[in-house]
């Protein structure tokens, strides 16, 4: 499969990245690794006029401890993510998520910011990093702006950054010692969850759930309430519309829901 | 569209071409540069057959530009050979025929390719590492078994005794009187 033809830019700084996006905004795509974007694109579902490759500025990859957050390069690839001391230390439900992207070849190209960008619901990251509470740092000529998780999918594949907007860093909390989980399901291996659910510090986030990444908002209510793991659990699916496909009917879903929600908060209870 | 040059190091040697930038590199690396090992098979990142280095890494060539690995070293199967020419001299494919480890061979590049970058990132894999390390490489004729065995004596390994491990390790998890099997009684 061949994408439709493209013109290809590769600027050597983030600045650069961001006056040529700007110029080009409505025709250009921003590329990392491309392990969403080269997809679809041999698909003809996306077929952009100029491709912006971020992928090699060495700015974006980053992970650092900032005040009481992670503050995460956009570029920064899953693997670094997997193999990340500081987050390992800091926000360790980040590295077990991460490994469960794909598979070691996907790891080594994908980003955590073109995973961001792209907004599949069925993906791991942005259920983590909406489970964390984090923030999503984007940058335009006009300056730069955070948007929270919670407000920055907005449908399938849809997202809150403009045109001319790059994600340039994803900033969590340090978590540290709090419990957390991460219950991915397949079918098989390398499969895109059916559903999963990430855990941290009493806060829920679901995948494939719906046409975004969702926060169990019943469940965490009940466990801030003190209701049992179990009573807690069974309120996850509340308000879900989860998706039909041939993995599974939406009751099927909203099920698993219930389960690997009950064995995630069991799990984190535990750590 | 304008055709963009790249320069890519391909197995220690320079290459360059003006391309178009949606060229994948799979297809640099087979029309462009004639290296025919890597073999492209499903062309949606699942099955792995186009597995090759990207500065060490492995990664799946047809889902990466050209244009992406321009100023950078690629190694395909044929890179493996050594002085003597013969890529079989190479421990991960010398290992992969000890243990039989191809039946209809399509897949054998791609898991060569990927063994050898698990075994960079970690020499000391056990069966599971090797099993989860391979999540992304499909053997449809369902080799997987030599595969595995062939991975683990690339790494040095002795894979009778690994394998005893995993099926120790295994059964420890499964739920208790369920049989993982031992590997004396596997396959024979």
């Amino acid at each position: 499969m061949i994408p439709v033809g493209f013109d290809y830019a590769r600027p050597d700084s983030l600045d650069a990245a961001v006056a040529l996006l700007a110029e080009r905004g409505d025709e250009a795509t921003i590329m990392a690794g491309g392990h969403s974007l080269l997809p679809v694109m041999k698909l003809r579902l996306a077929a952009p006029e100029l491709i912006v490759d971020i992928g090699r500025l060495r700015e974006l990859n980053y992970v650092k401890v900032d005040g009481d957050e992670v503050a995460i390069g956009a570029g920064t690839r899953h693997h670094d993510l997997e193999v990340s001391d500081v987050l390992a230390a800091e926000v360790p439900l980040l590295p077990a998520v991460a490994r469960t992207v794909g598979d070691p070849q996907v790891r080594h190209r994908g980003t955590i910011g073109g995973s961001l960008a792209h907004g599949d619901p069925a993906s791991d990251l942005p259920a983590a990093v909406l489970a964390l509470d984090g923030t999503i740092v984007l940058r335009s000529p006009r300056g730069q702006r955070s948007v929270p998780a919670t407000e920055f999918w907005t449908g399938v594949f849809t997202t809150a950054k403009e045109p001319d907007e790059l994600i340039v860093e994803i900033r969590v909390p340090r978590t540290g010692s709090a419990g957390w989980a991460y219950e991915k399901f397949t079918r098989r291996a390398n499969d895109w969850a059916i559903v999963a659910v990430a855990v941290v510090d009493g806060r829920v986030g679901l995948v494939n759930m719906g046409s975004t990444p969702l926060r169990a908002s019943a469940t965490e209510a009940a466990l801030a309430e003190g209701k049992s793991i179990a009573e807690a659990a069974a309120l996850a699916a509340e308000g879900t519309e989860p998706p039909t496909d041939t993995a599974g009917t939406p009751e099927y879903r909203k099920n698993l829901a219930r389960v690997l929600t009950r064995r995630a908060l069991e799990t984190a209870a535990g750590r | 569209m304008t055709g963009v040059k790249v320069e890519i190091t391909v197995n220690g040697r320079s290459t360059t071409d003006e391309v178009e930038p949606r060229l994948l590199l799979a297809h640099y690396l087979r029309e462009n540069v004639g290296l025919k090992a890597t073999n492209i098979g499903c062309d949606t990142t699942s099955c792995g057959a186009c597995t090759v280095l990207l500065d060490g890494e492995s990664v799946k060539s047809c889902t990466v530009l050209a244009v992406q690995a321009d100023q950078l070293a690629v190694t395909t199967m044929e890179g493996l050979a050594g002085e003597s020419g013969d890529s079989l001299d190479h421990p991960v494919t010398a290992a992969f025929r000890q243990e039989h480890g191809l039946q209809c061979g399509f897949c054998t590049p791609g898991m060569v390719m990927a063994v050898a970058g698990l075994i960079a990132e970690n020499p000391d894999l056990d069966e599971r590492a090797v099993r989860e390390g391979l999540e992304g490489n499909l053997c449809r004729c369902t080799g997987y078994h030599n595969i595995v065995r062939a991975a683990l004596v690339a790494a040095g390994k002795d894979p009778d005794a690994a394998q005893a491990a995993e099926a120790e390790s295994d059964a420890a998890r499964t739920a208790p009187g369920f049989s993982a099997g031992s590997s004396e009684g596997a396959g024979a």
